[in-house]
This record gives structure tokens, sequence and C-alpha cells, in this order.
């Protein structure tokens, strides 16, 4: 964010100043997330860098939410901040108001008019949620800064979005492919792992540590795996 | 999983102040504030939308990208309406999404179909189908589509130069039959008995302009909504995916088919076609 105020000093020429709002910047980083039939993964890096800067090698960006779900957050790192402390309290008011947790699908669609409401001053920030829907199967929304959101079965989003995006394509949804393995939770994993160390190798955006959260009815286990450094 | 046992169960205070027996007006008139507009955040600067406009520009440091390019159409033929789209989203160049449902369901008689931004349609078609049940409340009777078009005209129309972006057909059956009308977030409001809109609705016009006329059987109708989405996915890359297709008739929408453009792509091929000569 940069504000120039006008130029004092002692030089009696007067020059034009510019004044600009910029108050956005990119944190790059990248969000995955793959629902199975009964469970559902969501990862990140935790890298955060500002331009050719690496900021911070642990500045996680993928957030466990207290009505069980999985919110993973890209783009700017201070708007995702802001966003996830907003919806705890939404949560948490919905709690006090209807005495139970708010399911998966209408945290959904409230994270999409919260963002909506902010249509002309967005959240910089490209949102995943993941997590089991109201049947037990695993569920994945991704969503665009502006609120536009899709239920999908994978989704990656973030700097090496369009890196992996087509390899799960092809590992996970078998686009043009013949055989189709079944999706167990282990393959999962191991496609996840196989994504970013690939895509650190490819972005310079994304690297450091890899944090990976995978949901089932038992409960969510976090994981975390190192990635390469440079 | 938080432990809630040391709440009270049953309601929660929200709602247990509603008065027991009171006349419409008054229900309303204690809740007026989840009836009103919604509002907005603004960002503190002289100017707003230039602020926003830039935002969204090519020339911005962190462009905001909205997913957009569509091809959508619907059309009046005498046994309702067909209503066909494509899947595709594109932010730039990079394909965000194959499987968008441009179709809107707003209610059991009602949809809405979704070009320019994604997020603006979703929004207010959903603001939409929660106006018109306020309406059926109120007035014991189902909404027509004039009127439901209106209110979606109007919403959008208040925030005109705002840099909303929106073109819709807002479809359905009432007590006049089938009705279909486009709207858009310049405020322009049309009734008609064909449109196409999006980045791929010139070609799409022009199959379906070929082929239309108000006679058409079921499936031909059916037919003729594929095709022209077909070619427009064809020539249009910022169209594609699938296409979806709905027919809605007298007791409401139906889903009729969703089918991948490259298996349509391999049926049409071998079709026979008339010699240019």
């Amino acid at each position: 964010m940069q504000m120039y105020e006008e130029q004092k000093s002692s030089c009696p020429v007067k020059v034009p100043v510019e004044c600009r709002f910029s108050p956005y910047t990119d944190n790059g980083g990248t969000t995955l997330a793959i629902a199975g039939d009964d469970f559902c993964v969501i990862a990140g890096d935790t890298r955060q860098s500002e331009g050719y800067s690496i900021n911070s090698r642990y500045a996680p960006k993928v957030y466990q939410l207290s009505n069980g779900s999985v919110l993973a957050t890209g783009g700017m790192y201070a708007d995702g901040v802001t966003l996830v402390k907003m919806i705890e309290q939404r949560l948490e008011w919905y709690r006090h108001a209807h005495d139970k947790q708010m399911s998966s699908g209408a945290l959904a669609q409230m994270l999409s008019t919260i963002l909506y409401h902010k249509r002309m001053f967005p959240y910089y920030v490209w949102n995943t949620l993941g997590g089991l829907d109201e049947d037990g199967k695993g569920a994945v929304y991704s969503y665009d800064p502006v609120g536009s959101y899709e239920k999908q079965k994978w989704n990656c989003s973030g700097s090496a979005g369009h890196l992996i995006q087509p390899f799960l394509d092809n590992q996970i949804g078998f686009t043009h492919q013949k055989e189709k393995a079944p999706l167990t939770l282990e393959r999962v994993v191991q496609v996840t792992k196989d994504a970013f160390t690939s895509a650190t190798e490819r972005d310079i955006y994304t690297g450091d540590n890899l944090e990976m959260f995978l949901v089932t009815q038992n409960g969510i286990e976090k994981t975390r795996v190192e990635l390469k450094k440079d | 999983m938080l432990d809630l046992s040391f709440l009270p169960s049953g309601r929660g205070g929200a709602v247990t102040d509603l008065p027991d027996d009171q006349d419409d007006a008054q229900t309303f008139a204690m809740d007026a504030a989840a009836f009103s507009h919604p509002s907005f955040v603004l960002p503190s600067v002289a100017d707003p939308v230039a602020w926003m406009k830039h935002q969204m520009s090519d020339a911005a440091e962190n462009r905001i990208k909205m997913a957009k390019g569509t091809t959508t159409l619907a059309f009046k033929f005498k046994d309702g309406i067909i209503v066909a789209v494509d899947s595709r989203a594109t932010g730039g160049t990079y394909i965000a999404s194959q499987s968008v449902k441009k179709i809107i369901e707003i209610n059991p008689y009602l949809l809405g179909t979704m070009a320019g931004g994604a997020a603006d349609c979703s929004y207010w078609e959903r603001e939409l189908g929660r106006r018109c049940r306020v309406y059926e409340l109120r007035n014991k009777e189902r909404i027509s589509v004039a009127a439901a078009s209106k209110l979606l005209s109007n919403m959008v129309y208040a925030y005109k130069g705002m840099g909303l972006s929106m073109g819709t057909m807002v479809v359905g059956w009432d007590k006049t039959g089938p009705a279909l009308f486009y709207v858009d977030s310049d405020g322009q409001r049309l009734k008609g008995d064909l449109f196409s809109v999006g980045s791929g609705s010139t070609f799409a016009y022009g199959v379906l302009d070929s082929g239309y006329h108000c006679n058409l059987s079921i499936e031909e109708a059916i037919d003729l909504g594929r095709r022209s989405i077909y070619h427009a996915t064809f020539r249009d890359a910022a169209s594609g995916g699938s296409v979806l297709i709905y027919h809605v008739r007298q007791d409401g929408w139906q889903v009729i088919s969703r089918t991948d453009v490259t298996e349509l792509h391999y049926q049409y091929a071998e079709e026979p076609r008339p010699s240019l000569l």
C-alpha cells in the first residue's frame, strides 16, 4: 500500500505529485482441495512472498474453522486473515442463535454473500472451502474474489493453480483416460504431495512447507511436509 | 466439534420474540431491515467506481479477474420455452472452469441465465428469488415473469454505472403462459420470443434463426437449442465445456440434458451434409 503526500522541500519549483490508493498485494501461494467419497483433503503451501522477496517460510493460509470445515485462502494474506476472523465471528453468532453448528453448505453460501458485500471494494482472496457435507460426503467449494462459487470434486488455485489444475483433472478426474483408479485417501495424499513438489520446481511463489488437512468422519488430521526452500 | 451441551435446547433467542398473532403489515414492519436493499462496503477514495474499474482493468498491478465469456440462449415455441447454455468460465485466457451452471433456478417456475460477471448474476438472481418468495407470502399467489424480471431490472438499475456486469434472461410460466425477458445491468429490459446473450451469441443466433419457427416439436426445439450452443462453442473460444438444456412448461421447468461438446462434435460430424455445389 502506497500513499504519497505532497512533496515538502526547499525547492521553489512545484512538481505534480501522484496520489493513489492501491491497497492490494499478491502474497502468492498455492491452495488445493480434493473431495473423496467420505473424506476431503485441503492443502496449501506456507510460503509468503512479495515480489522477489520471501517474507515468511511458515505463514499458514489454510484454516480449520470451528464448524469442522477447512478454508484455504490465496492472494493477499492480510485480506485472508481478516476474512477468516469475520467468518469465525459469524459461525459463533450462528451457534448462539441456532444452538447448532453451521453446515458446510450453509457456510459455502454465507461466504459467497460475505464476499459479494464487498463487491465494490473486494477482498483480494481466492478461497477454497473443503469439508464433509450433510451426508458425510467430501465437498469442495471454490470462489472468485467477489463471491461466485461452485461445488466441485477437486480444485487448485493460487500462483501455481494453472500448473496443478490440469494435473488434477488428469489424475483425479481421469479426463481422456480409459482406466480410472479408485480414489482412496492414500492416493489423494500422494497426488497432493506430487503436485506441490513439482509446482515448487516451477513456481517461485510456491515452496517451503506443505500443510495438509485430512478431513474424515473421525475428525481432522493436520500434517506437514517439507518443500524445497529455494 | 465444540461442546454445546451447556446451551439451553430448543430454538435460539433470535426468533422467540415474534408476535403471536398480528397482521402482515406489522410483522413486516417489525423486521423491515431484513427486507431492505443490501448495502455494500465502499473504498475510501474520491471516486469508488473509477477505482474499481481500474482494479479490474489490464493496467492494474494486481488485477481482479472475474469469470467471463459465455453463450446463452432461450426461445419460446408452441410447447413452452427452451433454455440452453454452455458451461465455460474464463479468467483472461485461463479456463477457470468447464462446469459452471449458467442456468440459475430462481424457484420451481422461474429460471435465470448467467452472462457477464458470474458473481453479479448469481447474487442478484438469488436476491430475486428471495423477493419472489416474499411476494408469494404477501399476495398468496405466484409472481408473474414480467414482475419478477422488473424486480431484477430495478434492483440492478439502482447500481447503474457502478460496474455491475450482467446480461440475463428471466424465463418462466405464469397466468399469461410462457414468458421470456432479457434484463441487463444497463437497466435494459426487453420482452421477446428469442434471445441469445454473451460473447458467442452471434454464432448461436446464426444457427438459431436458420432453424427457428414457432411450431417446432419439443424434440426439434431441444435439438435446435443444443446445436446453436454447440456451434457457438466451436467458433467462440470463450465458450465451451458442455451444453445444459432446460425446458419450461406449464408445470414448471425440467432439466433436459447436459452433454459434453466433444461428444456432440463427433455426433454432428457423422451426420450427412448438403453438398456445397
